[in-house]
């Protein structure tokens, strides 16, 4: 077995473009992702244009810790990477030149109309959101974004009101001092203090004194309000933020991004190069009319599909580890794993060898196989990479299905699981890869019968 | 070209015994009860229209297809050399030899190698590779492949398909040169011509039936008279007497 290996070795090392491909392919691919993931890309870009004047900031009732120009950029930037722009054009430009996703433009009476909102005039407040739908799924991200960042603008300023407004209730009920713009400071008496003021002038007044009825109804009511008053002030913070979220992780791991975009980086490497190779390099054999004549003798059938293993193996590991050493200046890999993310690439690469002799063995001729190998191969990778909730249940369930027929998603699985402590159980996707990689060579070997 | 004829060989011990081997594929039979021997030196040419069944009968003979019923024996090695060269396009002359001598688990590879670069007269060429040679060289490796082992039956199926006359000159001066050295030999043609020149004997199959196994003046004695000595005319007489 060890000559055929040698001999395909010697083969692949004559075909300057193939080596080429396997070289420059993971290495590309490796870069690519290296900086995909090392830069800011998560966040889109999004034109900021900011017409509130500079020194005008806005105070709802007393509060010193009011929102001024910067902190509204602060809270607004917080989710996107802000660009600022200095005019309305500047930033329509930027937005149909496709620099951002979005343009935002804070108006300049926007602290005049936030400030309203705790007044007896309230005005609602309206930013402006500029943006370019030449693309639907930039378009739905876009709404997105937007969405989301006003909904915590607007869960922001709820809070700031519902706290100014539980300190108007605590004014009230406990008293104290007050300062409004052009009145200025004065002194509030507070229900509290009124109940126990009326309950000593009631205690004065003689025993069948007219005016007791009615102090005993002021009374009442001030204890009345002091009680349903003092209600009100987590009803308040209820409204600020009605619905608090608390994520308890049921299913599925907390591996990193990195690792699992890694992981797919070297999965997709392992898919092409590996399906490819021993799909080709098996139907290479007939169309080469090599391959009687080899399995007349000692190698036998059963050998010849041994090596095309080996060769799709040996391959796998070559080419993973030189996509992961690409990556490694850019992203962080832990190689203290080393051992086992080896053995993960080697159970993928032998599953997803497995899976390319089976085409190999069907197709028979190795353009056949090639296209074969790319028109089945990229079906499943997509299949396996759509997130559950995304489909309906019984979609969701055939998914399932077709993810464990095929090696993309125990590969993935046990690559990511050696690159994360946190991936998924390295164990159970080595067990999958190897059910795997027995069936697909039962199919392979079958195939092989009608071969010659 | 002329000279190069059957000398007669084939008076030595047999070789390869085939007992009534029946092949078929699906319900169509290919082969139905061959059977025939061959002794040592012996050049056995197989001949018959096509789809009579003799690449079925010399791949049950090489061991890539199981017969349905019957047997063949021969205690030495069985070389075979398939109709299209079955070699490494990409390799060169010397690395298809070595790699082919190394599967067939021969003892000396690279003295097997020289003797076989000798015998082919490929020496020179031993660092080309294969894809670059002309179709009569390829074919002479090919043939080479099947001898490595140094069997004492070799197989040809149509060794000269695709060679011009000068080609097809040179193969069976090698091919007469092996039988001349002990080797029994077995080929498969649509040459009648290379099959009545060269054929010490020859097994004519029909819809995978054997209907003739003789010499050359024997069939022609079996056919229907006619004027002159056409022996593809003869032939054609014999198998439309017999119904096919």
């Amino acid at each position: 077995m060890r000559w055929l290996l040698l001999k395909d070795l010697q083969i692949l090392r004559r075909s300057p473009l193939i080596v080429a491909l396997l070289i420059a392919y993971p290495v590309i691919l490796g870069v690519l992702i290296g900086f995909a993931l090392s830069g800011d890309g998560s966040q889109p870009r999004v034109a900021f244009l900011n017409q509130v004047p500079v020194d005008e900031g806005f105070q709802i009732g007393g509060d010193e810790e009011g929102i001024d120009r910067g902190l509204a950029r602060e809270e607004l930037c917080s989710r996107v990477e802000c660009i600022d722009v200095s005019t309305r054009e500047e930033a329509e430009q930027m937005v149909e030149d496709g620099d951002v996703i979005a343009a935002l433009i804070l108006p300049e009476d926007l602290l005049d109309q936030l400030e309203s909102l705790a007044s007896l005039n309230p005005q609602q407040p309206i930013v402006e959101v500029l943006v370019n739908e030449d693309d639907p799924v930039k378009a739905d991200l876009v709404d997105d974004r937007i969405q989301a960042l006003i909904t915590e603008a607007n869960l922001i300023l709820s809070q700031r009101i519902s706290d100014e407004a539980a300190s108007y209730l605590d004014l009230l009920i406990e008293g104290g001092s007050f300062e409004l713009p052009l009145v200025g400071a004065f002194d509030v008496l507070g229900l509290r203090s009124s109940g126990e003021i009326l309950n000593a002038v009631r205690a004065d007044l003689p025993p069948g004194s007219e005016a007791r009825p009615a102090l005993d109804q002021v009374i009442r009511f001030a204890d009345l309000a002091e009680e349903n008053l003092d209600f009100a002030l987590p009803l308040l913070g209820a409204i600020a933020e009605p619905i608090s979220v608390e994520k308890t992780v049921v299913a599925g791991d907390g591996s990193e991004l990195d690792s699992f975009a890694i992981a797919i980086a070297a999965t997709v490497t392992l898919m092409f190069v590996t399906v490819l190779l021993v799909a080709g390099s098996l139907a290479l054999e007939r169309e080469e009319n090599a391959y009687a004549r080899i399995t007349r003798g000692t190698v036998g059938v059963t050998g010849l599909l041994a090596e095309k293993l080996l060769l799709g193996v040996v391959a796998s590991v070559a080419v993973t580890l030189l996509l992961l050493a690409a990556l490694t200046p850019l992203v962080s890999i832990e190689w203290s794993r080393a051992p086992l993310i080896v053995l993960a690439i080697v159970a993928g690469g032998a599953a997803f060898a497995a899976f390319g002799a089976a085409i190999g063995a069907s197709a028979r001729e190795v353009r056949a196989s090639s296209l074969l190998a790319f028109m089945v191969s990229l079906p499943i990778a997509f299949l396996s990479l759509i997130p559950s909730g995304t489909v309906s249940g019984g979609v969701f369930d055939l998914i399932e299905v077709g993810r464990a027929l095929f090696p993309f998603d125990p590969a993935i699985n046990a690559i990511e699981g050696a690159l994360d402590e946190a991936g998924p159980a390295v164990g159970g996707a080595l067990l999958h890869c190897l059910a795997i990689v027995a069936a697909y060579a039962l199919i392979a070997r079958v195939a092989l019968r009608r071969f010659g | 070209m002329g000279e190069l004829t059957a000398n007669g060989r084939g008076d030595g011990e047999t070789v390869i015994s085939v007992a009534a081997i029946s092949k078929a594929f699906g319900d169509r039979a290919a082969l139905r009860e061959v059977s025939f021997e061959a002794g040592s030196g012996e050049l056995l040419a197989v001949i018959g229209p096509n789809g009579a069944g003799k690449t079925t009968l010399l791949s049950i003979l090489a061991g890539i297809l199981e017969p349905d019923s019957g047997s063949v024996s021969a205690p030495g090695d069985i070389g075979w050399v398939p109709q299209q060269a079955g070699l490494y396009r990409r390799l060169t002359v010397a690395e298809n030899l070595r790699l082919f001598s190394r599967l067939a688990e021969v003892e000396e590879v690279e003295a097997t190698v020289e003797r076989m670069l000798e015998q082919t007269g490929l020496r020179e060429r031993r660092d080309d590779q294969v894809g670059r040679l002309s179709g009569g060289n390829q074919q002479r490796v090919n043939i080479a492949i099947g001898l490595l082992s140094a069997p004492a039956v070799l197989l040809l199926d149509e060794p000269s398909t695709g060679l011009d006359p000068r080609q097809r000159e040179r193969l069976w001066e090698f091919v007469l040169a092996l039988a001349g050295s002990g080797t029994t030999v077995i080929y498969s043609t649509h040459h009648l011509l290379e099959a009545e020149r060269y054929g010490d004997r020859l097994l004519v199959l029909a819809d995978g039936e054997p209907i003739f196994d003789g010499s050359a003046d024997q069939l022609h004695a079996a056919a229907p008279a006619s004027e002159g000595r056409d022996f593809e005319a003869a032939f054609v007489r014999f198998l439309r007497e017999r119904g096919h």
